[in-house]
């Protein structure tokens, strides 16, 4: 109780209470609601009727495996993880190879090239959604991962090239030049030089497009139709609607969703606010 | 996004020393030809993905298609049919409108609120800022579906404050055409406002104290203190969260889709559920670009606008 009596001891401490009441009552307004779902996911069933958001009185754990099973999950992580690691990958090599050249190699045409990938990725999805759409089932790449995942190299690259060039520009030229001296060739001073100094800024891209992959909606939906190659989102979704009155269940697989991503996010959170942050996107 | 990158030529680094005498094709090789090979790969991508499709989206808007065939020309038949016909189409722009006007103010207010009450703390601030933020990293189907049962009238919030003796509240906001939009936006607004917030209080970290303590001893009260130094201070991160939060108002679809679908019976349709109905359960696909062809035009006016404000003056 000592943090307690300093928050109101007289004086400039005491003038902070109203802050942190405030402030208390507004992180109780975010993470009330994930207590719930919490608590719901270790009810019986039948027991949520009689107390919905309260308290668990008993705890029925098997309420996660069948959650598990039911809602397909060991595939649907497989999927997504497919997405995350192929996009990721894609739009870190891809992208860093462009923010490379446009930062470290003087492309002819770099800042003309800057403002077309600014103007490409302030398309709205809904703009080439239809027509991507078609010429995607004309391609045969509907109703695959591959496909999807060269969809999101493509939305979530110019963020990444932005974020990657900028930290490229800062760097010291000494170590890629005394490689060059060495007879090292623009590949290999960027995989063997680059790479290794730059890869703060290369994990912080890495970790924006993996959460931004992870809880995509709009895409995955329209794009994987098929059952078998649900996403953990697009999957829950349609978990939700065919077992809306089974609380307990539907809880159980929120909190298997909600675990993996908080886990990854309070490890890393300095290196996810800083890069959610600069990329400006809306979840 | 992204905006926060500059666009502009980068500077020279420093070479190795060229060779002298070299054939000429050699140098512009490698001036010209590898750093192009370097970008070349994403750059077909994001043809391929973006800019091709987006480009034959004009072309389809003025098409009637059923996205397997070929397509039929009829000119402005889909602008007329939008501006004069589709009813749909208005309410459901009127709906973005609220969306806009509900997004433009409330967000801003709760996250201006807690960043300036944050921004005075040392103690615990980071445990404040991670925990007000982490509704922001969850997907939208499990937001969607944590409101959905709390919102719900038979075992949300509602009906406990009714058997708490506060009656009135138990209704069914998602379910009801008057309150299903609002709701919506509410839940949206719960996993939005905390991005905000850390946004601002980032930009509030970057004022000057020296401000604060003139302020101080002239006497300033703390909203004195938040009306005349923290805003302004901010102003820049707000007036451009404005504009970006703007442009989304337009654009947003997850959240309305989980929840309702646009329903109940096309009450809460935006123009995004439009153009998913139109081309994927209604399979017309010109109609639909059209429709997405407009929601990019608003999203491009208010960019115009807010060019057109600055240019005029207006120090925004």
């Amino acid at each position: 109780m000592g943090f307690l009596r300093r928050l109101f001891k007289p004086g400039r401490e005491m003038s902070l209470a109203p802050n942190y009441i405030l402030l208390i009552l507004l992180v109780a307004f975010a993470l009330g609601p994930l207590l719930v779902v919490l608590f719901n996911s270790v009810k019986a069933p039948a027991s949520i009727g009689r107390n919905p958001l309260g308290f668990p009185t008993e705890f029925v754990w098997e309420n996660y495996p069948r959650a598990w099973q039911i809602g397909n999950f060991a595939t649907t992580t497989r999927n997504s993880l497919i997405l995350v690691v192929g996009s990721v990958a894609g739009v870190l090599s891809l992208g860093g190879m462009a923010a490379y050249s446009i930062a470290r190699l003087n492309l002819p045409g770099g800042g003309a090239l800057m403002l077309y990938f600014l103007v490409g990725s302030s398309l709205p999805v809904q703009l080439f959604l239809v027509p991507l759409f078609f010429l995607w089932r004309q391609l045969g790449l509907v109703n695959n991962l591959f496909g999807l995942i060269i969809i999101y190299i493509a939305v979530n690259s110019p963020f990444a090239i932005f974020l990657l060039r900028s930290y490229l520009v800062g760097l010291p030229p000494d170590f890629e030049d005394a490689a060059r001296v060495d007879g090292a060739n623009e590949w290999q001073v960027f995989t063997r030089v680059i790479l290794p100094l730059s890869w703060p800024a290369f994990l912080t891209v890495g970790l924006v497009v993996s959460l931004s992959v992870w809880n995509e909606f709009l895409l995955a939906t329209v794009f994987l139709t098929e059952q078998r190659l649900f996403t953990v989102v697009t999957s829950y979704y349609n978990f939700t609607s065919r077992f809306s009155r089974d609380w307990a269940l539907t809880s159980a697989a929120a909190v298997m969703m909600i675990v993996p991503i908080l886990v990854v996010f309070l490890s890393l959170q300095r290196r996810f606010i800083a890069g959610l942050t600069q990329g400006g996107v809306k979840g | 996004m992204a905006n926060t990158a500059s666009v502009g030529k980068t500077p020279l680094t420093t070479r190795g020393v060229q060779p002298v005498g070299r054939r000429s094709w050699a140098r512009s090789y490698r001036r010209v030809v590898i750093p192009w090979l370097f970008v070349l790969p994403i750059m077909l991508i994001n043809v391929l993905v973006v800019i091709g499709p987006s480009l034959s989206a004009f072309y389809y808007s003025l098409t009637q298609w059923s996205g397997v065939g070929p397509a039929r020309f009829i000119g402005l038949e889909n602008f007329r049919n939008i501006l004069f016909h589709d009813m749909a189409y208005r309410r459901a722009f009127l709906n973005n409108l609220l969306w806009l006007s509900f997004f433009l103010t409330v967000p801003f207010i709760v996250s201006l609120f807690a960043a300036g009450m944050l921004a005075r703390i040392r103690r615990g601030s980071m445990f404040f800022r991670t925990a007000l933020f982490i509704p922001y990293v969850l997907p939208a189907v499990i937001t969607a579906s944590i409101w959905r049962n709390l919102l719900s009238p038979t075992l949300g919030i509602g009906p406990l404050l009714a058997s708490w003796g506060i009656p009135g509240l138990d209704r069914a906001y998602l379910g009801q055409p008057e309150t299903a939009l609002l709701a919506i936006a509410f839940v949206d607004n719960w996993h939005f406002w905390g991005f905000l917030m850390v946004l601002f209080l980032a930009a509030m970290q970057n004022i000057p104290p020296e401000l604060y303590e003139a302020a101080r001893i002239d006497g300033a009260t703390r909203w004195q203190e938040f009306r005349h130094v923290t805003l302004p201070g901010i102003r820049p991160t707000i007036v451009f969260m404005l504009l970006m939060v703007a442009i989304w108002s337009f654009l947003v679809f997850d959240y309305v889709w989980i929840l309702t679908q646009g329903g109940p019976a096309g009450a809460s349709d935006v123009l995004g559920t439009l153009v998913y109905k139109q081309a994927f359960n209604r399979f017309e696909a010109g109609y639909a670009s059209a429709i997405g062809l407009t929601m990019s035009f608003f999203a491009g006016l208010i960019i115009a606008i807010f060019l057109y404000l600055r240019r005029r003056g207006w120090e925004i």
